[in-house]
C-alpha cells in the first residue's frame, strides 16, 4: 500500500467548498483523507506549508500533434509540459494527421498516453469526417473508445445543417460539442484582430464579428436541440454578452478562456512577431476587460491554454507564412494568478475551480475535486513564489511563447497524477 | 537614424528633414553629364526584391552607382526562395558576404522588421506588403516641396485603394509629423475607419469632390487589383466614382498638383488627360526618388 501524506497545506477544494489549512493523505492512487492533523505510519510526506493544495488542474484545450505532427509536441512531451503547469489532465484536439475521427484514432491516442503521458489524456473527437465540415464522424463509437466532447477546432463547421445534425447526435451521447467559433468567410486571409492595430502594420484583420455570428449562431442552435454547447477560446465582448445571455434563458451553453485573451491585447503584441499570433487573435482592451468580466461573473466555466505548438521553422517566418497558436501549458497558473488574483478581481478559490472543478463539469469528468474516494489528482502551488519562464527549458517540444523570459509571481510547485508526484518545481 | 530605414512612422522630424535636404543637394547631379559620385566607393549594395518592381529597383540601383558604390540587385524568381530556403536564410546568407546594407522590397507586410530583429545588417524597406514605403513617401514630399516653401497647412487628398497602400501609410506619417491636413478618400471598403486615428490631421471622405475641394495636392494611388483578396468594390463602378478627371481640378486650388506613385493605370485611378496635364509632378517624382535614395542610402552606410 503505498502512502503519500501532503502536509500544512492550504486545501481549497471548491467542489465542496473547503478552504482551510489541512493535511491530505493520499492511498493506493485515490484520496484517503482530508483533515487537521492527519497522523499516519509509514506514509511519504510532502511538505506543503506555505502552498496551496488544490484538485488537479484540467485543461480542456490542448493540441498533442500526435499522431502526425510529432516534430511538434507528443503525447508524452505535452503531457510533461502540461505536469509542468500543475495539469493533472489534459483534452487533447483531434486536428492530427489521421485526424481523431474514428474510435480506432482515439484508441491509439489513449493506448499512447497510457503507456507514455504523465498525466491524465482525455481525447477530444471530430464533429465530422477529417473535421472537412461535411460528413459527422463516428461520434457515438468515438464516445465508446474515450473521447470526452466533439469539436472540429480550428476547422469550424461552416454549414449550419450540419452543426444542427452534430448537436442532435452528440446530446444523444451526452457529448458536449466545442466549437472554434469562426466564419471562415468573414476571417478569411485575416492575421490579426481587424482594428485600428491591423490598420497601422498593414496587416489583414480578423473582425470580431467573425466570432460573434457563429457564438450566435450555435447558441441559437443549442435551443434548438438541446445539446450541451461549448464556447472554446472566447475573445470578443460580443460573445460574452451573448454567452452570459443564454446562460440567463437557462440554456446548456458554456464557455472557456485562455490566459494569452486576458493577458494580452493587439497593442500589446511585438510588430510582426509570430508568438503573437493566434486563433482567435489578439483583441482589444475593451475585448479582453470583457473577458475578465466574464470570469469574474461567472459567465466562463473555465481557463483553458489552446497549448498550440509549431516548430520554429514554421514560426520564423513571415509574419502572413506563420500558423497560428501559441504554447501556454507551462505559464498559465502565473498568468491567472497575475491577471486575475493578484488584482483582486477574484478570490483564488474562484480560480481554482476554473481549472479544475469547472472544466470537469463542462466534460463531466471525474475529476478536479479533492473528495475522499475520488482520484488522486493534486495540484500544488504557490501564490507568491518568484520565478521566471524560460521557453527554452520547457518541456514542450515547441517554442512558440510570447512569455518568454517574464518573470511571475506564483506558480506550480508540484503535480500529483493518481498519487504519484509526476512533476516537482527544481 | 537607427541602423536602416524600416518606416516612416518610427522618424521623427529632424532625421526626415536632413534626408530631404541632403537630397535637395544631390538633385543637380542628375542633370549633370558626369554623374557619379566616389562617397560611397567601395560599398556594396543588395537590391532584394521579392516583389515585381522596375521603378523603385532601377531608382535604388542607380542612386547607388551614382554614390560611386555597387549595387547588384536579386529578383525572388531567380533566386533561393523559388527552391524553398527560408526569407530568414536567405538574408542570412547574404548577409554573410558582407554587402553594406540590403535594400529590400517584399509582399509581406513587416517582413523587413521581422528580419532587421535577427540580423545586424542595415535594411532599407523599399516597400512591404499594405505597410510602408518610406522612400516613397521621402521623394513625393521632396517633390511637395520643389513647389512649395513648406509642408505645413498644406491640404493633401490621397485617393484611391488606401487600404491596401503603403504608399498612403508612408504619406500619411510623414506629412502629419509636419502638421499637413490629410483626407483620404476611397470606397468604404478600402477606406478602414481606423485610418482616421493613424495620425494626427487625417480626416476620411467616400466622396472624391469633397477630398479634392481646395486641395494643394493630389495624390491618386493605384488600383491595385493584386492585392485584392475578392472584390471590394465593383470594377466598373471605380473610375466613375474615384477617377481623377479634368473636370475635379476645378475643386482644388488653382495651383495643386497631381502626384501618382506609378506605375499608372491610364482611365482606371485617373484619366490620360491628367496624367498628361501640367498639374502632373508624376515623372518629377520619379527623378527625385534617385535623389532621395542617395540620401538615404548616404545616411545609412555612408
Amino acid at each position: 500500500m503505498s502512502q503519500l501524506l501532503i502536509k500544512n497545506g492550504r486545501v481549497i477544494d471548491p467542489a465542496s467548498a473547503t478552504d482551510m489549512l489541512a493535511d491530505i493523505l493520499i492511498r493506493d492512487g485515490a484520496i484517503g483523507a482530508v483533515g487537521a492533523d492527519l497522523e499516519v505510519a509509514r506514509a511519504e510526506t510532502f511538505d506543503a506549508t506555505g502552498l496551496i493544495v488544490a484538485p488537479g488542474f484540467v485543461d480542456m484545450h490542448v493540441h498533442l500533434r500526435e499522431p502526425g505532427f510529432e516534430h511538434a509536441e507528443t503525447i508524452e512531451s505535452g503531457a510533461r509540459a502540461a505536469a509542468a503547469g500543475g495539469f493533472t489532465s489534459i483534452c487533447c484536439m483531434p486536428n492530427t494527421l489521421p485526424v481523431n475521427d474514428n474510435a480506432t484514432v482515439t484508441s491509439y491516442i489513449i493506448e499512447r498516453a497510457r503507456k507514455l503521458a504523465v498525466t491524465n489524456v482525455f481525447p477530444i473527437g471530430a464533429i465530422t469526417k477529417n473535421s472537412a465540415g461535411e460528413e459527422l464522424s463516428a461520434i457515438g463509437s468515438m464516445k465508446a473508445a474515450g473521447v470526452v466532447a466533439i469539436s472540429d477546432d480550428g476547422r469550424p463547421v461552416m454549414n449550419a445543417r450540419v452543426m444542427r445534425r452534430a448537436m442532435e447526435f452528440a446530446r444523444s451521447f451526452d457529448l458536449p460539442v466545442i466549437d472554434h467559433c469562426e466564419d471562415l468567410n468573414l476571417s478569411a486571409g485575416g492575421d490579426m484582430h481587424e482594428g485600428y492595430e491591423s490598420v497601422r502594420l498593414g496587416l489583414r484583420g480578423i473582425p470580431a464579428s467573425s466570432e460573434d455570428v457563429m457564438v450566435a449562431r450555435d447558441i441559437l442552435l443549442a435551443q434548438l436541440t438541446g445539446a450541451r454547447f461549448h464556447v472554446a477560446h472566447i475573445s470578443t465582448r460580443n460573445a460574452m454578452g451573448m454567452v452570459a445571455y443564454a446562460k440567463q434563458y437557462g440554456l446548456p451553453v458554456t464557455c472557456e478562456a485562455t490566459p494569452h485573451h486576458f493577458a494580452l491585447t493587439d497593442a500589446q503584441m511585438l510588430p510582426y512577431d509570430s508568438n503573437y499570433k493566434m486563433k482567435p487573435p489578439l483583441r482589444t482592451a475593451c475585448d479582453a476587460g470583457a473577458v475578465v468580466d466574464g470570469i469574474v461573473s461567472g459567465a466562463v466555466d473555465a481557463i483553458a491554454t489552446d497549448h498550440a505548438p509549431h516548430p520554429g521553422s514554421e514560426k520564423m517566418q513571415e509574419f502572413e507564412k506563420c500558423p497560428f497558436g501559441i504554447i501556454g501549458l507551462e505559464t498559465a497558473l502565473g498568468l491567472a494568478l497575475e491577471h486575475l488574483v493578484h488584482t483582486g478581481k477574484i478570490p483564488l478559490a474562484r480560480l481554482v475551480a476554473l481549472l479544475s472543478t469547472g472544466p470537469a463539469r463542462v466534460l463531466h469528468l471525474d475529476r478536479g475535486t479533492l473528495a475522499v474516494g475520488a482520484p488522486a489528482d493534486v495540484t500544488i502551488f504557490s501564490t507568491d513564489l518568484q520565478w521566471t519562464y524560460d521557453v527554452n527549458q520547457s518541456f514542450s517540444k515547441s517554442r512558440n511563447s510570447p512569455f518568454d523570459g517574464h518573470t511571475f509571481r506564483g506558480g506550480p510547485v508540484a503535480t500529483i497524477v493518481d498519487g504519484a508526484v509526476v512533476w516537482q518545481r527544481a | 537614424m537607427p541602423a536602416g530605414l524600416l518606416g516612416i512612422e518610427e522618424l521623427d522630424r529632424a532625421e526626415i528633414e536632413a534626408i530631404l535636404a541632403r537630397a535637395k543637394q544631390f538633385q543637380p547631379v542628375q542633370d549633370q553629364s558626369q554623374k557619379k559620385l566616389d562617397t560611397l566607393r567601395g560599398k556594396m549594395i543588395v537590391n532584394l526584391f521579392f516583389e515585381a518592381s522596375t521603378r523603385t529597383r532601377t531608382s535604388f540601383e542607380i542612386a547607388a552607382r551614382r554614390l560611386g558604390a555597387d549595387a547588384i540587385s536579386i529578383a525572388a524568381s531567380g533566386s533561393s526562395v523559388s527552391k524553398g530556403e527560408s526569407l530568414v536564410d536567405t538574408l542570412n546568407t547574404l548577409a554573410a558576404m558582407r554587402p553594406n546594407a540590403i535594400v529590400m522590397r517584399h509582399a509581406a507586410s513587416g517582413a523587413p522588421h521581422f528580419l532587421a530583429r535577427h540580423l545586424a545588417m542595415p535594411i532599407i524597406n523599399a516597400g512591404d506588403g499594405t505597410h510602408e514605403h518610406p522612400t516613397q513617401a521621402l521623394l513625393d514630399a521632396r517633390t511637395i516641396l520643389d513647389r512649395r516653401p513648406s509642408l505645413e497647412g498644406l491640404r493633401v487628398a490621397i485617393i484611391g485603394d488606401i487600404a491596401h497602400s503603403r504608399v498612403a501609410r508612408s504619406n500619411v506619417y510623414l506629412l502629419s509629423k509636419f502638421g499637413s491636413e490629410i483626407v483620404l478618400c476611397g470606397p468604404a471598403s478600402l477606406l478602414p475607419r481606423e485610418l482616421a486615428h493613424i495620425a494626427p490631421g487625417v480626416t476620411l471622405t467616400n466622396d472624391i469632390r469633397e477630398a479634392i475641394r481646395d486641395a494643394d495636392v493630389i495624390m491618386m494611388l493605384r488600383v491595385q487589383l493584386e492585392r485584392q483578396h475578392e472584390a471590394a468594390f465593383p470594377a466598373a463602378e471605380y473610375f466613375q466614382f474615384y477617377g481623377l478627371r479634368l473636370e475635379h481640378l476645378a475643386l482644388a486650388k488653382p495651383d495643386v498638383i497631381v502626384m501618382h506613385p506609378g506605375p499608372i493605370n491610364r482611365g482606371r485611378e485617373l484619366s490620360s488627360e491628367v496624367a498628361d496635364s501640367q498639374r502632373s509632378v508624376i515623372l518629377n517624382q520619379v527623378e527625385n526618388g534617385v535623389a532621395v535614395r542617395m540620401a538615404v542610402l548616404e545616411r545609412v552606410i555612408g
